[in-house]
């Protein structure tokens, strides 16, 4: 049914129809009206059988989701930014334990700066957690990306994080198509559990592992995720049948076919970036599109072959290795590897910062022009003046302050203070 | 002919295992049906207060809920010493996950039984003083606060045992450990630092919280099968001397709990709802020195330069507790 709805509420009425038994969540802007909404249908009666836990933090509703899961209940739980990196040692518990959790990670930046807009750089701290990344493009995806990733996690027991834009997505209103419960539930069989705390078969979960076998478990999370890689498009395909709609899988490319230079790029951004991309194959420009679906596990061999034409890959991240460069663009070089292809690292919209067509087609024209070094990481938009004026500020005296203040003082921003 | 001389114990009294008693009044140990939750051949120290602990929490909790019980455990030695892979002493369902998390796993694992509609299946959630009272207090708070239907047990052995015998925040003053040693002006563990968890956990409301000891077996079983009569958070402390930790003979760990008992230093009582219901008393009180010489832990106070200034405060530590929980029987006070 076609809706015009929020985006966090078009993602809890999946949920709900999802019928997860335990939800456990901790409120963090961008992710709130997400968990404010199934506590409403919990409420309400609209999600029937699920207990729903008001804990006391992030880590305490990642555990949650681990004990109930272990108990054989279908698990949910949601988060953002400093949420997530509260969660961070509980997360890759769940995945070690091969826990079959389903999480929405509304995306947001990082502090320090505090900082609640839109970023990546939550998500990719914990891209080596052992939990599956898929990214959302639109609110349509979302809403499908959480039905399939509830059989996706169950087929395989592993934990899945279902990434979509913090505001950009979770408050944007825009017309879904909401699955009826039937369609989900022919969609999402009921939870069989790989293991169980069941007093009639005991089982001892969370052993303590030395050397003689560390290794062999932890393979086991990679050949699982190795699986998944086969395991997503089938279910991107059974999708589209059932729901008569594409959603899913693990890459979106985009007139990238033929493309000489190809932007590579996660999440909502991608609506921009093919907008730019038509208008410059408008003005004959050899240019594609390659939206990252599935981030983590990796889909090496696939996005080798759907760059495999290209001789300039733009890598544009919202999110950065501090002190190494591109997190998603190190993975497309190693996709890449001994392909005649130069691949640019653009750090952009970090903290929110707007990516707007005008600058990303300044990027990619100053690519295509050969005027930007492949080596180098390069961030768009980067007030560089601002940047020389701190680095300027801060060489003199013993005591030039926190960056933050100084900077924002600088351009004269009222939080500053500078309006005293 | 050689033979054994077989020491009976009398009846009447606390004493574990007794099978003198009529069958009904046999402690859980003594019975032949017990579960054995946490069976034999695990790696837990000679004299190792924890495992006998662990043992009596469980297989009473096991019996009060017909073998109907999960246990969700938080990282220490009882878990390390349990679980050496691909050894398990669990004979009970069994889910360790973090150090911190114990409490918040747990009420998990009760949320997803309630939802299932088994709550004839019950929840136990066990850790060592440094998983309750340090690293897991918010959880615990948060489950506490949520009533969630989940006996909590902790037992504690004042230190982190597990990573080499550190301070935890249930060290008593002037205990040496790893990291609190007997160096500089104020040797040991600082006075007045630390805290309650069953105090605070009485101030969250709960329908139950007790205290106990080792020495006291039968007083822990009949604790474990009590809280199991109430439904919603439960919160049991209990006292179990750690012969590596503390430098302890292993044959005087009931002998010290009893100790700790007897001097005031550790109250054994129950609380309903938030007020003290019923106080253990000292049956014979002994002076906190009697408790703190067989102790390695405490050497410092009694060596080449005596502190019975330090003692004489442990004693008052002691003292306030007689008087405020009402240790001494009536008349003694
Ligand atoms: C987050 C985290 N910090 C530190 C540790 C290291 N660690 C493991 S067990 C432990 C101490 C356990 O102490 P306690 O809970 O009192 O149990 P005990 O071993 O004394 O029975 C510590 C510090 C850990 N496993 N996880
Ligand atoms: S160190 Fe202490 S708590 Fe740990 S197994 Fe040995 S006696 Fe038990
Ligand atoms: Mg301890």
């Amino acid at each position: 049914m076609l809706r015009q709805v929020e985006g966090s509420q078009a993602v809890a009425r999946a949920v709900t129809l999802c019928r997860p038994q335990v939800i456990a969540a901790y409120p963090i802007s961008p992710q709130t009206h997400i968990v404010e909404s199934l506590s409403d249908r919990v409420r309400t009666g609209e999600l029937t059988s699920c207990e729903y836990l008001m804990v006391e933090s992030e880590f305490g509703a990642m555990s949650a989701c681990i004990g109930a899961s272990g108990a054989g209940a279908r698990t949910y739980t949601a988060t953002s930014s400093q949420g997530l990196l509260f969660m961070a040692e509980a997360l890759f518990n769940a995945s070690g334990l091969g826990l079959p959790i389903v999480m929405t990670v509304a995306n947001r930046a990082i502090g320090a700066p505090i900082n609640i807009w839109n970023d990546h750089s939550d998500a990719m701290s914990m891209r080596d957690s052992g939990w599956i990344q898929l990214f959302a493009e639109s609110n349509q995806e979302a809403v499908d990306l959480h039905v399939q990733a509830y059989r996706l996690a169950e087929s395989l027991s592993v934990p899945v994080m279902v990434c979509m834009d913090g505001f950009v997505l979770t408050h944007a209103f825009e017309e879904v198509d909401l699955p009826s419960q039937e369609q989900v539930d022919a969609f999402v069989p009921p939870l069989v559990p790989q293991q169980l705390l069941d007093p009639a078969d005991p089982v001892t979960i969370g052993a303590m592992v030395g050397p003689e076998a560390f290794a062999e478990v932890k393979y086991l999370m990679h050949v699982k995720q190795m699986a998944a890689l086969d395991e997503i498009p089938v279910i991107a395909e059974d999708f589209l049948r059932a729901f008569g709609r594409a959603s899913g899988g693990l890459l979106k490319p985009y007139r990238v076919e033929d493309a000489e230079t190809v932007v590579v790029a996660l999440g909502s951004v991608l609506g921009t970036v093919e907008e730019v991309v038509d208008a410059m194959r408008d003005d004959g420009l050899s240019v594609g599109a390659l939206g990252i679906t599935c981030f983590r596990p990796w889909p090496v061999a696939e996005v080798r072959e759907a760059l495999g034409r290209a001789k300039r890959v733009v890598v544009v991240e919202k999110a950065f290795a501090v002190g190494a460069g591109g997190i998603v663009g190190q993975n497309v070089r190693d996709a890449t590897r001994n392909l005649p292809v130069d691949v640019y690292d653009v750090v952009a919209g970090l903290g929110g910062r707007p990516i707007t067509r005008a600058s990303l087609r300044r990027l990619l024209d100053d690519v295509v022009a050969a005027r930007v070094d492949a080596s180098r990481l390069h961030f768009l938009d980067l007030d560089v003046e601002l940047v020389q004026r701190e680095l300027e500020r801060a060489r003199h005296g013993a005591r030039p302050g926190p960056h933050a203040e100084n900077m924002l003082r600088d351009i004269g921003t009222v939080a500053s203070g500078a309006y005293e | 002919m050689a033979f054994q001389q077989i020491k009976l114990y009398q009846t009447g009294t606390f004493v574990a295992g007794n099978r003198l008693l009529d069958p009904e009044q046999r402690s859980v140990q003594a019975r032949t049906g017990r579960s054995n939750s946490l069976t034999s051949g695990h790696r837990a120290c000679r004299g190792c207060g924890e495992a006998l602990g662990a043992r009596y929490v469980l297989d009473a909790a096991m019996r009060a809920t017909d073998g109907n019980l999960v246990a969700v455990n938080s990282t220490g030695c009882l878990e390390v010493f349990s679980t050496p892979y691909p050894e398990s002493s669990w004979q009970l369902p069994w889910l360790h996950s973090l150090f911190g998390n114990g409490p918040a796993v747990a009420a998990g694992v009760a949320a997803a039984l309630r939802a299932q509609g088994r709550e004839d299946i019950r929840v136990v959630g066990q850790a060592g003083d440094g998983g309750t009272v340090d690293i897991g207090f918010g959880t615990l708070s948060g489950m506490f606060e949520r009533n969630d239907d989940v006996l909590f047990v902790c037992y504690d052995n004042e230190g982190y045992m597990n990573t080499g015998v550190q301070r935890s925040g249930a060290t008593p003053p002037a205990a040496t450990t790893a990291n609190t040693k007997a160096l500089g002006g104020t040797p040991g563990n600082v006075f007045g630092q630390g805290k309650s968890v069953p105090l605070i956990a009485m101030a969250h409301e709960i329908p139950y919280v007790a205290t106990a000891t080792v020495a006291e077996l039968r007083d822990l079983e009949y604790k474990v099968e009590k809280a199991m009569t109430f439904r919603g958070a439960r919160y049991l402390h209990v006292f179990v001397p750690c012969p590596l930790g503390w430098g302890a003979a292993s044959a005087d760990t009931v002998k010290l709990a009893r100790l700790a008992k007897e001097t005031g230093l550790f109250p054994v009582f129950e609380a309903e709802a938030g007020t003290v219901t019923e106080v253990s008393k000292i049956r014979r009180q002994v002076p906190v020195e009697d408790y703190l010489r067989p102790q390695k832990r405490f050497a410092h106070l009694f060596g080449d330069q005596p502190r019975p200034d330090v003692v004489a405060r442990l004693q008052a530590r002691a003292d306030r507790n007689i008087a405020r929980f009402g240790l001494l029987p009536e008349g003694d006070e």
